[in-house]
C-alpha cells in the first residue's frame, strides 16, 4: 500500500494537467467547427433576415438614393461631432489609399496600388453626397466596398460629411478665414 | 546487541530531512517556473500562420490603423480577425500572383476561411472584453506590446491572472488619453501618477478586483 502512494501522488499530479475547464465544449467567436460543412462555428445570416437597424433599409439614409437619383444633400444632421467621427473613420478606412488629404497619395497607393483620383479635384467635388455614400457601401471600379467595415450608416454619412469638409479646406482662400484670425495665419507663415 | 547505526547516522538523518524539504521546494519551484515559463504561457513565442502575415509591414510601415482589420475592437468583447475580403481590398491588385498569398486566393475561390492560429487564448473560464478597456483608455500596446514591430505575431504579456490584477488594482499606472489608445509608440509621461489619477477620475474608472468580474 505504502509503495502505491507515490504512484497515486504522481497520478493526481498529472491529473491536474487536464485542461477540461480551459477548453470547454463551446465555441469562442470565429472558432473552427467540425460539425458544420463549411468548417465555421459562426453561421451565416439566413436570407431575408432583417436586423433591427435595417428596418427602413430602403430610405435615403440607408441607400443614398432619393426619388430615383443620388441625394445631393446629407440626410443626417451635420454637427461638429459627426465631422469629427467622420475624420476618425476616414483616417482609418480611406487614408491608406486616398491619403489623409484625400489627394490619392496614401501609403498603399505609393507602394503600387492603382492611384485613385484626387478626391478634391473638380469632378469629385461635384459628386453628390448620395453617390459617395453609395461608393462606400458598394465600392467602385478598383475600390472594394466598405459596407462591412463601416456597418453603421451614420458613420458612412459622417465620412461623406468629412470628405466635403476636406474638399472645402483644400480649396480654401484667405477670404474664408475670419478676419480676426487672418493676422495669426500670416504670423505662422 | 551491537549498535546497528553508527553515531553519524543521526546527522545523516537530519541532513536527509533537510534534503527532503529541499527536494519538495525544488519540485514546487521547478513546476512554478515551468508554469510561468514562455513554454506554458507562450509569451514571446511567434506562432506559425498559414500566411506569414506581418504587422510590422502593414501596421508599422504602411501605417494602417488596427481598426481597419480588427473592426469590432471598439464595440465588442472580441477584436475580430479580418475576413479574406478585407485583405483582398488591397491584394486583389498588389502581390496578386505572389505564391505566399496563395492561401488567400484559395480562400476567396472556395469560400472557406483561412485557419489562422490563435496567438492569445485565455482559458474558457475567464471573461475578457476589449471594448471596455479601449473605452477606458487602455492602449493596445499596454497588453499586446509593439505589435507594429512584429514580423510574425506573438503574445507579448503572460496573460496570467496576476498580470490582469496588477492593473485592475491600480489602473492609474496604465491609463492614457482615449485618443492615444491606438498609438503604438505612446510613451507614458513622466508624471504618469498625476495624469493617470486625473484620467481615472475623468473616465470614472473603478478598480475591479472581485472574482466575478472575470469569472462569470
Ligand atoms: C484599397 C484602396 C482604397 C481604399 C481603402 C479606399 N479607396 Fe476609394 N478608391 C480607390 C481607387 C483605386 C479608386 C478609383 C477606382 C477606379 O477608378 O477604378 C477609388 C475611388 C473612390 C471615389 C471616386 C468615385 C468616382 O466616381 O470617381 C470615391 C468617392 C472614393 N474612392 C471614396 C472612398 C472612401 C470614402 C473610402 C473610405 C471609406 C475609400 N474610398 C477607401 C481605392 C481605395
Ligand atoms: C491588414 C490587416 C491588419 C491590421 C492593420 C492589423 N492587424 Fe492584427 N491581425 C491581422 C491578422 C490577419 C491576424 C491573424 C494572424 C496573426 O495572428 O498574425 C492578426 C492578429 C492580431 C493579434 C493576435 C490575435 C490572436 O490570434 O490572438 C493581435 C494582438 C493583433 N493582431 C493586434 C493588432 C494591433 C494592435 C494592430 C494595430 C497596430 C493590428 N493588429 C493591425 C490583421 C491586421
Ligand atoms: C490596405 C492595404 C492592405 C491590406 C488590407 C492588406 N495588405 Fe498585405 N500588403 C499590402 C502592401 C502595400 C504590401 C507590400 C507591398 C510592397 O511593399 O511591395 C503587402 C504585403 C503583404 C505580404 C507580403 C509579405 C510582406 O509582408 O512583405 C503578405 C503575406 C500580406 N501582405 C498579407 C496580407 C494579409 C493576409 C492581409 C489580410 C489580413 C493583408 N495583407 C491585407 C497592403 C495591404
Ligand atoms: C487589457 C488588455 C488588452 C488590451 C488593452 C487590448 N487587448 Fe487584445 N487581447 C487581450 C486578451 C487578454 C486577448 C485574448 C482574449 C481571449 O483569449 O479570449 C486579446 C485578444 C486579441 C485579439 C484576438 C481576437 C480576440 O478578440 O480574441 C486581437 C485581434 C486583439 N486582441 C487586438 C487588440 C487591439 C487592436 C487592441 C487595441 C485597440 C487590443 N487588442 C487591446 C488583451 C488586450
Ligand atoms: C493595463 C490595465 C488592464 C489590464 C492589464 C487588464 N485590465 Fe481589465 N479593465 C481595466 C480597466 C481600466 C477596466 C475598466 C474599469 C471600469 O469600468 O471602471 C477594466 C475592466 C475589465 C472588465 C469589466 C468588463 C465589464 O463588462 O464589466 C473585465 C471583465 C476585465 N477588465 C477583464 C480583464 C482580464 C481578464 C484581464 C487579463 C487578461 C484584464 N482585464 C487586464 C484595465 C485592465
Ligand atoms: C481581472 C480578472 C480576474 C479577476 C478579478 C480574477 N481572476 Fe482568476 N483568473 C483570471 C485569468 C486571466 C485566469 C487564467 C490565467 C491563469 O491561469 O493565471 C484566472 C485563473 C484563475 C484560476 C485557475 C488557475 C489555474 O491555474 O488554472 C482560479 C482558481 C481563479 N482564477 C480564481 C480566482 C478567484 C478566487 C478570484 C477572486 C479573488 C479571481 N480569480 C479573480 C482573471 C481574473
Amino acid at each position: 500500500m505504502i509503495r502505491l502512494l507515490p504512484i497515486l501522488a504522481a497520478a493526481m499530479f498529472l491529473a491536474s494537467c487536464r485542461q477540461d475547464m480551459h477548453d470547454q465544449p463551446r465555441y469562442k467567436p470565429l472558432a473552427a467547427s467540425t460539425f458544420f460543412a463549411d468548417g465555421r462555428s459562426a453561421r451565416p445570416i439566413p436570407a431575408h433576415t432583417v436586423a433591427e437597424d435595417q428596418l427602413n433599409g430602403d430610405d435615403t439614409v440607408h441607400t443614398g438614393w432619393k426619388n430615383g437619383e443620388f441625394d445631393d444633400t446629407i440626410p443626417v444632421p451635420v454637427t461638429l461631432s459627426l465631422l469629427q467621427r467622420g475624420q476618425d473613420r476616414f483616417d482609418i478606412f480611406c487614408s491608406p489609399c486616398h491619403g489623409r488629404l484625400g489627394d490619392g497619395h496614401g501609403m498603399v497607393a505609393e507602394r503600387g496600388f492603382h492611384f485613385p483620383a484626387d478626391l478634391a479635384d473638380d469632378r469629385s467635388r461635384r459628386l453628390p453626397p448620395g453617390y459617395i455614400f453609395q461608393v462606400i457601401t458598394n465600392g467602385y471600379g478598383g475600390m472594394g466596398d466598405y459596407g462591412d467595415q463601416i456597418p453603421d450608416v451614420n458613420d458612412r454619412w459622417a465620412v461623406v460629411a468629412y470628405l466635403r469638409a476636406l474638399q472645402l479646406s483644400r480649396h480654401a482662400t484667405m477670404d474664408d478665414v475670419p478676419t480676426a484670425q487672418r493676422a495669426q495665419l500670416g504670423a505662422a507663415q | 546487541m551491537a549498535q546497528f547505526f553508527p553515531r553519524t547516522a543521526n546527522s545523516i538523518a537530519r541532513f536527509s530531512l533537510l534534503g527532503l524539504v529541499g527536494a519538495i521546494a525544488c519540485i514546487a519551484g521547478g513546476s512554478y517556473l515551468i508554469v510561468e515559463s514562455p513554454y506554458e504561457t507562450r509569451q514571446g513565442v511567434p506562432r506559425e500562420q498559414p500566411i506569414p502575415f506581418s504587422h510590422e509591414h502593414h501596421a508599422g510601415d504602411l501605417g494602417i490603423d488596427c481598426r481597419y482589420c480588427h473592426t469590432t475592437v471598439e464595440d465588442s468583447s472580441f477584436a475580430n480577425i479580418p475576413a479574406t475580403k478585407i485583405c483582398m481590398n488591397c491584394h486583389s491588385q498588389m502581390w496578386a500572383v505572389a505564391p505566399v498569398l496563395e492561401p488567400l486566393r484559395e480562400s476567396l475561390r472556395t469560400g472557406r476561411s483561412i485557419a489562422w492560429t490563435r496567438v492569445h487564448d485565455l482559458p474558457d473560464f475567464v471573461y475578457f472584453n476589449h471594448s471596455i478597456h479601449v473605452h477606458n483608455g487602455i492602449g493596445c500596446s499596454t497588453c499586446h506590446g509593439r505589435v507594429d514591430k512584429m514580423p510574425i505575431t506573438w503574445q507579448a504579456e503572460p496573460l496570467r491572472m496576476q498580470w490582469c490584477l496588477d492593473c485592475h488594482r491600480n489602473p492609474a499606472r496604465y491609463v492614457r488619453p482615449r485618443d492615444q489608445v491606438f498609438n503604438m509608440a505612446y510613451q507614458p509621461p513622466r508624471n504618469q501618477d498625476v495624469v493617470g489619477a486625473e484620467l481615472v477620475k475623468e473616465y470614472h474608472i473603478q478598480s475591479l478586483t472581485s472574482c466575478s468580474t472575470c469569472h462569470r
